[in-house]
């Protein structure tokens, strides 16, 4: 895939998209926060140092979801009382973009969906509630209050709002999961599936020091 | 891309204890939110730069961890650190029962824990799939799960590292679910904002020591654990599918005996008795042969008795060196009617059996004996000799030996199960009282 290059408006290095329908990215020098516009980029602010995390993912790491090959071309990190977790934007090789979850190393992949039905606000949902929907029955396991920490890479959206936001895990019977994102009204909703480190078949994790993959 | 090749590897981090100084390695990397330091106890927040006390220096006896932290084990094909040690407590019935997780860190596979009960270890992983919960069954990949027990369960010490905030003395409520060799259990904390299912398998200390290369041996595992297989559980079905098979053999063979070895008629003879007369009662036969090799004989009497009994003494005479083999029988039919309706017992005819008789010509000495008054009839019969019978009561004996395998297994099976739901708050087991 082309990837077009530009320049960073703050510092002017040189600037890698690795997905061309990138709304948003970062530039890996300066850490300036980079929008696109009809005319280049623009910078909007500038990311905070990214918390000290060890998630064996980055970006460029390359993987095989169901038979087709990804990319990490970004990320979202968001930051919860119990800690952080590492929302990674994929993109797939069938033009497809979609989010990895990562945490305390447990893997989702899931993909923006259509709600088959309304969606509740988020001061009625509640812990076990289920969703009847066509190809599952999903049950709200956990709700998270969170705030995103930070961005990498190349996102598909610009807005940033750092107030904290509820999210909502569903998990079904035979492994599917689910996320309800309450950053906009009405909420979004991802759907995907649990997914075993080995499946994914990662290249260009980081390494550890004292351990072998 | 080669760019990413070069990227330094991750190492862990150093860390100051900000109660008495002491230092912490951080093991986890930065997935670890609580540390404990070892050398103060303190339980440390680790998740901001500057660490926080969570509670300071625990008050606490010296506790050794059976596999050190820091020992590095291989199962499941991959090797898994112990980075974190808590001991969990719950109260039943008054009583309190501790036991032990250890939580084991691989940077790429993520968390795995091990529990320990008594010298009874499980290897547990989180579960990402929600079981279906039916009255006291869970099921999940086709498996159904008994309920075992449920509780509440709090954190009583720690040492190590902790991808999560340590609370000592938080309650969390869980249920055990069991399908020996597999636990499958739900925690929810206090407050209801999450579940977590995960899923344990029960693994022998032994192999746990074998993965962690420790010393020594594992201590004895004490009773029978929720989850512990039965050691006849795979046996079972296989024992009796065998006596099964067996029984078809056994089947198979009385039959071709049946059809192969009907037993050779040597002689038949039909005779009358007449108790009233005074003649001599016994007599003898004429000499007939039975050849083949050394086995057994059967005389067999059928008489028209009826409503009488008859007593018959008999000698079966080699006649070459007068070997007797004597034997003796009585046949008795009686039968009628009454107010229970018709009635009847033993039957017109009798046999006997000689075991292990030589080849050669042999002649049969009878005597008959009945009661001798007068409505006493006269007693038509008929006696046969036949050579290498086959004795079907081996054939049930047989039967009866070969269950006996089978039958204790599943004794033994039973017991087992029993003795694993006498510990249950939800037994349902027969012969078990359930507590709840």
């Amino acid at each position: 895939m082309p990837l077009q290059n530009a320049n960073c408006p703050n510092c002017g290095a040189p600037v890698l998209f690795r997905w061309e329908q990138a709304v948003q990215t970062t530039c890996p020098y300066c850490k300036s926060i980079l929008v696109r516009t009809d005319i280049g980029l623009e910078a909007v602010g500038k990311v905070a140092d990214l918390p000290l995390e060890s998630s064996p993912l980055q970006l460029g790491v390359e993987g095989v979801y169901r038979n087709t090959p990804f990319q990490v071309v970004g990320r979202i990190l968001y930051e919860w009382e119990q800690g952080i977790w590492n929302e990674w934007h994929i993109v797939l090789n069938d033009q497809r973009n979609g989010w990895l979850s990562d945490a305390q190393l447990e893997y989702d992949v899931s993909f923006l969906a259509p709600s088959p039905s309304p969606i509740p606000p988020a001061a009625d949902l509640k812990r076990g509630q289920r969703f009847q929907w066509p190809n599952a029955v999903y049950e709200v396991t956990s709700l998270t209050r969170a705030k995103y920490r930070g961005v990498e890479g190349d996102l598909p959206f610009t807005y940033w709002d750092k107030s904290e936001v509820l999210f909502a895990d569903l998990r079904t019977v035979d492994g599917r999961f689910g996320t309800i994102d309450y950053t906009e009204t009405p909420p979004l909703l991802f759907l995907g599936e649990a997914s075993d480190f080995d499946s994914l078949k990662f290249h260009n994790l980081r390494t550890f020091e004292g351990w072998q993959l | 891309m080669s760019a990413m090749a070069a990227e330094p590897a991750v190492t862990a981090a150093s860390l100051h204890c900000i109660n008495c100084g002491g230092p912490i390695q951080l093991k986890g990397f930065a997935h670890t939110l609580t540390a404990i330091c070892p050398s103060c106890g303190s339980i440390l927040d680790t998740s901001t730069p500057l660490l926080r006390i969570v509670q300071a220096g625990q008050t606490r006896q010296q506790i050794h961890p059976s596999v050190p932290l820091g020992s590095r084990g291989k199962f499941d094909g991959h090797e898994w650190e112990v980075i974190g040690f808590q001991i969990r407590t719950m109260t039943a019935d008054g009583v309190r029962y501790d036991w032990a997780e250890y939580v084991l860190f691989n940077p790429y596979r993520g968390f795995r824990y091990l529990t320990e009960y008594d010298g009874h270890w499980n290897v547990v992983r989180t579960e990402s799939r929600l079981p279906v919960l039916q009255g006291r069954r869970a099921r999940l990949d086709n498996v159904s799960f008994r309920l075992f027990q449920t509780g509440q369960a709090h954190t009583s010490y720690v040492m190590g590292e902790f991808p999560w905030r340590v609370q000592l003395d938080e309650q969390v409520y869980f249920s055990d679910y069991v399908s020996p060799p597999e636990i499958l259990s739900a925690e929810q904390t206090a407050n209801d904002s999450e579940i977590t299912w995960s899923r344990g398998r029960y693994v022998p200390g032994k192999e746990i020591w074998k993965a962690f290369h420790l010393k020594g041996s594992p201590p004895p595992a004490r009773g029978i654990y929720a989850n512990q297989p039965s050691p006849s559980a795979h046996k079972l079905g296989s024992i009796w599918k065998m006596y099964g098979l067996l029984l078809v053999a056994l089947a198979a063979l009385a039959l071709f005996v049946r059809i192969a070895r009907p037993g050779t008629e040597v002689f038949r003879g039909s005779y009358s008795f007449n108790p009233r007369s005074k003649a001599e009662a016994s007599f003898v036969t004429p000499p007939f042969s039975i050849q083949g090799r050394d086995e057994n004989v059967k005389i067999e009497m059928a008489t028209d008795l009826d409503n009488a009994w008859a007593y018959f003494d008999l000698a079966l005479i080699k006649v070459d060196d007068g070997h007797a083999y004597l034997a003796g029988r009585e046949v008795s039919y009686y039968h009628g009617h009454d107010s229970d309706g018709n009635w009847s017992e033993g039957k017109a005819h009798n046999s006997v059996r000689l075991a292990s008789v030589p080849a050669g010509r042999y002649y049969l000495r009878v005597e008959p004996q009945m009661d001798n008054n007068a409505n006493t009839p006269v007693m038509n019969y008929t006696v046969t000799v036949r050579r290498g019978v086959v004795i079907w009561s081996y054939f049930l004996f047989a039967v009866i030996f070969l269950s006996i395998p089978p039958l204790l297994t599943t004794w033994r099976r039973y017991s087992f199960e029993r003795a694993r739901w006498q510990e249950s708050d939800y037994s349902g087991f027969p012969g078990v009282k359930a507590t709840a």
